[in-house]
């Protein structure tokens, strides 16, 4: 059948600028994780109890994940309202807005004016520009670039009609009326690198794997995100489906494969609904399935669920999963470009990478390649977490700063001072504060000990410990060692070991030669990526924060205020304003005083949960080597 | 195809392994979990080299490094002695108690292991060869279960293994001594896999020589050639030179 692209984009235009009032929730798993699902539900009730004649939508994660429930209520021809923070309360006032049409000012977190459809560059203007708060304004999002996710927030995941009203499915016909070299040429040309976490040149890879000679092929989306902290592939997926579909089709057809499988971790039960449905609408319009528009080429694609283990997000080890084995990696070469699925060439690339296919095809490598740095190109998407103001998912042109990342869109870290961020999850590593001006991009990030890893960054204050960041991630590390090869499985169990002897206080200083020359070994011999790049949290704390391991070893002292039996917390009388809000918050009593003068901490009933750490905004809480 | 290793350019061909090379120009490479018969595996990572040039710089498990033209190797540079160190190390750690073990440590001068000894009875160093062998037989009667630390060698579920024909190769490749079979009467037992199986009698001698399950497997694999007679290796060797010469001296005449 031929897709039908002006009718799919008449119906979807209609869906997402409806004629009348239209309230859209964002119901990605973040939304619902902070009661989206209520405050939906909560509207659809008001609005039949009203008998309100308005559209209530779906739509996916808008990014700003530390607002979140958003709730966006559009008059037609008029600005957007985006609304943060959405309770079941604030729904009622929200309704009384639309019947009366005045909207509150509560909790509104501003207004957007126009829509930009990124593929065609065409712009749908909101009238009625009355200035206040404009949403692209808002600190948040004024530097993001949106590419990857530039439907995410916009339309509803379950729609491809509204898909195609921003420009969807138009790169595949482009790219179905070109030759697969050009296609290749074109990914090379944007200088896209795989954005799964190695960062191999995209372009490169189809090439090697068109190349490779056979008649049967594969693509392969890896969905399984495994990066604790990470959620960049889960918000595309949930949010915009058929973009990672569309991107698979076209790179199926430029390396001859017409079998695509989306291995998709089955922790993400959200996204894998979303995309069975994307994939059953895109054959039932004919984007998927014989002869697609008309060009002799045929694809498909199947849904895979991983089973929860993070190393089945290596690609020898997915492949060996899908294949019904134990999910175990296998020494490179051959690589899966030459050998993977069933034998045959597999082409594996990551969601993000497959998302940003269709703009390249659409806008040409050369408009890609316009953005970055000399080595990195494009946008990418971060989660940004941990101590910072403004938790989310950000996607920057490669090369903004850390500075920028993390002050201007995470709006800093708030009283207490901005420490180290990791980056790349358990294969990254810790920059520290006097890297803040460091541009993102994968060399860069190599070279300070870090990498860019698939997009995880995990902001950290002062009150970090940066050997218990490093036990944190070994012991993830070691805990998803699939245990095949001897450095990794003995080598992590045994990094872990000297880490709690570290945080114990009970470790002398060759233990810490020791722990460097096992981290290098098992850097340079382990078998495949998770244990090559286990090390990194550890290497990169001693090379920025080595006199923060010396410190817990000569002088059993946990500077941070973090392990526990290596501290000991008290007020500085100095910095104390008799705030007493530390009393109000220790769960031992263990401080007293009176309001307006200094307070008091008693060690002995002391249990060091800092909370008054964490509390007291003037730092008078002082951490001090323990007195033993 | 050429290759370089230490400094000597040999020709190489096709479908062999950097290790093999190395083995036939006499240049020795320490290996835990290699086996000339099995498949390579690529575990142990004793076997680290140093590829220099012609591939991803960087050390590679030279048993599982195909050739490939124009590599440049060094099999003993001072990364490869830091890794293979540390490796010994842990190796001595997990399986204190290894012959094989302690000879490769002996030959690479290194003497004790600075790592937490392994404490338990069970000082399996998971190199595979048990389970490639396994398989090799066609057996399949063991496997990998778990991941990390908790992985082990293990009959399907944990249960007694219902494929093991008592073959004992798995004990006769075992680095560490950890697979153990014992006979009682006519009965043998496969301790790590729960497996108990009946003992055959040779029909001629007397004498319990093999499992019953082994030498019905064996029937099976080798088909009618295999002469059904239940002999063990002593007077099946009597038998068939019977028979040649049987036939021989029947020629002659
Ligand atoms: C331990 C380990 C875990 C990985 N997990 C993921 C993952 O969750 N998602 C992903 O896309 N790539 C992951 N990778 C990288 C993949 O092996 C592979 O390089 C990537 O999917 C290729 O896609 P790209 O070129 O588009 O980045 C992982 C690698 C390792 C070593
Ligand atoms: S490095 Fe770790 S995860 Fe990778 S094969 Fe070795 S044991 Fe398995
Ligand atoms: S001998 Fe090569 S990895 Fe074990």
């Amino acid at each position: 059948m031929m897709p039908d692209l002006s009718s799919l984009c008449r119906k979807g235009l209609e869906a997402l600028y409806p004629d009348k009032v239209k309230i859209t929730v964002g119901r990605a798993t973040c939304g619902r994780a902070s009661g989206a699902e209520e405050v939906y539900q909560a509207l659809l009730a008001e609005v039949k109890e009203r008998g309100l004649d308005c559209t209530v939508a779906t739509t996916g994660c808008l990014g700003f994940c530390q607002e979140e429930p958003l709730v966006c209520v559009q008059f037609p021809g008029k600005p957007r309202y985006v609304y943060s923070r959405v309770r079941p309360e604030l729904v009622k006032e929200i309704i009384v807005g639309v019947i009366n049409q005045n909207m509150p000012r509560k909790r509104l977190l501003g207004k957007v004016f126009e829509d930009e459809v990124l593929i065609t560059g065409e712009k749908v203007k909101m009238d009625d520009r009355s200035g206040d708060r404009s949403l692209a304004e808002n600190p948040f999002y004024l530097p993001q670039v949106k590419v990857a996710t530039r439907n995410c927030g916009y339309i509803d995941p379950g729609s491809i009609a509204e898909y195609v009203a921003r420009g969807g499915y138009l790169a595949l016909q482009k790219a179905l009326a070109q030759t697969p070299e050009e296609i290749i040429q074109e990914v090379l040309e944007s200088g896209l690198r795989g954005r799964g976490g190695g960062g191999f040149p995209t372009g490169k890879k189809w090439d090697f794997a068109r190349k490779s000679p056979g008649g049967v092929k594969y693509v392969i989306c890896n969905a399984d995100e495994g990066d604790p902290g990470a959620y960049m592939d889960r918000s595309i997926l949930e949010g915009d489906p058929h973009t990672v579909l569309e991107g698979m089709t076209i790179g199926g057809y430029a390396i001859g494969a017409h079998t695509g499988i989306i291995y998709c971790r089955a922790e993400y039960p959200l996204a894998v609904a979303t995309l069975r449905e994307a994939i059953k609408q895109a054959e039932e319009n004919g984007f998927l399935g014989d002869d697609i528009f008309g060009s002799g080429f045929s694809f498909r694609i199947e849904i895979v669920e991983g089973r929860g283990a993070f190393v089945c997000g290596e690609e020898t080890a997915l492949i060996a999963s899908i294949e019904g084995k134990m999910g175990e990696p296998s020494p490179r070469p051959p690589f899966p470009a030459e050998r993977g699925l069933w034998g045959k060439p597999t082409n594996i690339n990551n969601v993000e990478t497959w998302a940003n296919i269709p703009p390249i095809i659409m806008k040409g490598g050369k408009w890609f390649a316009g953005m970055g740095t000399e080595n990195s190109k494009g946008t990418k998407v971060f989660a940004l977490v941990g101590d910072i103001k403004n938790n989310g998912l950000v996607e920057v042109p490669m090369g903004t700063t850390l500075r920028q990342i993390i002050y201007d869109i995470g709006g800093g870290t708030g009283v207490f001072d901005f420490k180290a961020v990791q980056t790349g999850g358990p294969s990254g590593g810790c920059i520290p504060a006097s890297l803040i001006d460091l541009p993102v991009d994968y060399e860069e990030l190599t070279k300070a000990g870090a990498i860019m890893g698939s997009g995880g960054m995990v902001v950290m204050n002062e009150h970090a410990c940066m050997v218990d960041v490093a036990r944190f991630f070994i012991t993830f590390t070691q805990d998803e060692s699939c245990g095949k090869c001897l450095p990794c499985r003995e080598g992590t169990r045994q990094m872990l070991e000297l880490l709690n002897k570290i945080c114990a206080g009970k470790a002398e200083m060759p233990d810490l030669e020791l722990l460097e020359n096992l981290a290098l070994a098992i850097k340079d011999a382990a078998l495949c990526g998770l244990g090559q790049t286990a090390p990194s949290p550890v290497l990169s704390t001693l090379k920025y924060f080595r006199e923060e391991y010396e410190a817990h070893i000569r002088e059993k002292f946990c500077p941070s205020g973090v392990c526990r039996e290596l501290f000991e917390l008290t007020i500085a009388e100095e910095a104390c304003r008799g705030c007493g809000r530390c009393a109000e918050v220790c769960p031992q009593q263990a401080i007293t005083g009176q309001r307006k003068q200094p307070y008091r901490l008693d060690q002995d009933r002391c249990i060091r949960c800092r909370a008054c750490l964490n509390t007291c905004r003037h730092k008078a809480i002082k951490v001090v080597p323990p007195r033993r | 195809m050429n290759l370089t290793i230490d400094g000597k350019t040999v020709p190489v061909i096709d479908e062999t392994t950097v290790l093999e090379v190395a083995q036939r120009e006499g240049i020795w490479i320490p290996t835990f979990c290699h086996h000339p018969g099995l498949p390579p595996y690529g575990a142990c990572r004793l076997c680290v080299v140093e590829v220099k040039a012609g591939g991803r710089p960087g050390l590679a498990a030279s048993c599982t490094l195909p050739v490939a033209d124009g590599l440049v190797i060094e099999t003993n540079s001072p990364r490869v002695q830091r890794s293979r160190r540390i490796l010994l190390q842990l190796l001595l750690a997990v399986t204190p108690g290894s012959a094989v073990v302690k000879e490769l440590a002996e030959k690479m001068g290194v003497n004790t292991t600075p790592f937490e000894i392994n404490e338990q009875e069970n000082h399996c160093a998971l190199c595979g060869l048990c389970v490639r062998v396994c398989n090799q037989v066609g057996a399949h009667a063991i496997g990998f279960a778990f991941r990390g630390t908790r992985r082990r060698v293990t009959p399907p579920f944990g249960k007694p293994a219902a494929d093991c024909v008592g073959c004992r190769a798995c004990a006769s490749v075992c680095p560490t001594g950890d697979v153990k079979f014992t006979e009682k009467g006519d009965r043998l037992f496969g301790e790590n896999w729960g497996a108990d199986l009946s003992l055959a009698r040779c029909s001629s001698c007397g004498r319990l020589f093999t499992t019953e399950y082994l030498f019905n497997h064996v029937k099976t694999k080798l088909g009618p050639d295999y002469s059904a007679a239940k002999l063990c290796p002593t007077c099946r060797r009597r038998s068939t030179a019977n028979v040649m010469t049987g036939s021989y001296l029947g020629k002659v005449r």
